[in-house]
């Protein structure tokens, strides 16, 4: 399915509406971090196919979905499921992370 | 020059400055160096070391212009890559310098080594240090960031601190003054370690202010901070400030718990090499950039003993017939 790009207009749609769970990763261009995450999510949502939904919101462009989660720092990534958050991770971390996490929502 | 396909030539271990000028110069003598780079993380252990923290670096030579930290690590890697080094993301959990081939583990530490190697470059740089406080979880990307770069954007018109007294710290105390109304520097001593040129943009600069001998006593706040509390390092009078954002650079410590009595390491903590070269205690094994220099620690001289280490470690091979 590859990894979707959000809009603070798309959010309700995309992520309140999903059938299946979905990871966001709030990120801007000029996070270092945030691009070492990157080939992550493409990968986790590759494999995945059907059964994850993949987004990135970038807050530059579209702070205000970053504000209503008190996002002060990037890559931050939660993922939603049925309209709620179940998971949060702040900061990048390694591709083991995301399975563990995955791992107990799929 | 003899291969297998069990046992690498150079294996090089971190992907800074250092590991990745290490990987260029021994892939360009074709020795096929493997490179384990390290994983993700905001901590500044990660690949790409520190500069994937920072913002334009200016004192790189060839970019007049400046270039961004994480541009100019994609640059070196991309270069490293295109003459034939292999790049693994992941870290190494656990090496075993004292036979011969070394042997390197990742992931798992039990059972056979993952790779052999006949030489290794040591190039896993240095961490942040932090403050110690028990907050910092808790608030750790709600208000206290390791990341000016990524995160100063949040803080745009609030009042915010930087604690430490050295080029990062006033790097990112200018760096935020572009977002946030105040930056206040806190700092423990009278005066500042930071270079010269840093520190008149930083006395200029109308939005900067400095707390003298001054350390941070705890943080306040549960889901956001909300104020830092300070003390007078003198006196150890305390003052609650209202501060909604705090970063720190008070230095780092290497990165060398992986060598712990396998390699010789100077009384700071810092790996040892000898005789102005990059050799280890242990022949075959090299060490480059931030772990074994606790004095210059800029990008360019990690570049620079990357060099020196993939030189040492390709003469070093050849005198064994490799």
């Amino acid at each position: 399915m590859g990894v979707i790009e959000l809009t603070d207009a798309t959010w309700d749609e995309e992520v309140k509406g999903s059938d299946v769970p979905v990871l966001i990763d709030f990120w801007a261009p000029w996070c270092g971090p945030c691009r070492m995450i990157a080939p992550i999510l493409e990968d986790l949502a590759e494999e995945h196919g059907d059964a994850l939904k993949v987004g990135k919101l970038n807050v530059d462009e579209h702070s205000e979905r970053a504000r209503s989660f008190n996002v002060t720092s990037i890559p931050f990534c939660i993922v939603v499921k049925d309209g709620e958050v179940v998971a949060e991770m702040t900061g990048a971390h390694p591709r083991s992370k995301f399975d563990e996490v995955l791992a107990q929502i799929l | 020059m003899s291969t297998s396909d069990d046992v690498r030539n150079v294996t090089i271990i971190g992907s800074g400055p250092g590991g990745l000028t290490a990987a260029i110069y021994t892939a360009r003598a074709t020795l096929e160096p493997l490179v384990i780079e390290g994983e993700p993380s905001s901590t500044s252990d990660q690949p790409g070391g520190q500069l994937m923290l920072t913002t334009d670096v200016e004192n790189f030579p060839g970019f007049p212009d400046g270039i961004t930290g994480p541009e100019l690590m994609a640059g070196f890697r991309a270069q490293a890559v295109r003459f034939g080094a292999e790049i693994l993301t992941a870290k190494v959990s656990r090496v075993d310098l004292t036979t011969w081939p070394f042997e390197l583990w990742v992931g798992t530490t039990d059972g056979d080594p993952t790779y052999r190697s006949r030489s290794v470059i040591v190039a896993t740089g240095a961490s942040s240090l932090m403050l110690g406080l028990p907050a910092e979880q808790r608030l750790l990307g709600h208000g206290l960031s390791t990341c000016a770069t990524c995160d100063g954007f949040f803080f745009r018109d609030q009042d915010i601190c930087v604690v430490g007294g050295g080029d990062s710290a006033l790097e990112e105390a200018l760096f935020l003054s572009r977002f946030a109304r105040t930056v206040t520097v806190i700092h423990r001593r009278d005066t500042l370690r930071a270079s010269k040129i840093m520190q008149a943009r930083a006395f200029d600069n109308p939005k900067i202010e400095f707390l003298w001998n001054t350390v941070v006593a705890d943080l306040l706040g549960e889901e956001r901070l909300t104020a830092v509390i300070t003390a007078d390092v003198a006196t150890g009078e305390q003052t609650t400030r209202p501060f909604t954002g705090i970063f720190v650079a008070i230095g780092h410590r290497p990165n060398t718990g992986l060598f712990a009595g396998q390699l010789e390491l100077h009384d700071n903590g810092y790996l040892r090499t000898f005789d102005d070269r990059s050799h280890t205690s242990v022949e075959g094994v090299f060490a480059c950039g931030d772990v074994q220099d606790d004095w210059y620690r800029q990008a360019i001289t990690a570049a620079g003993s990357g060099c020196m280490a993939a030189i040492d470690a390709e003469r070093w091979l050849e005198a064994k017939g490799h």
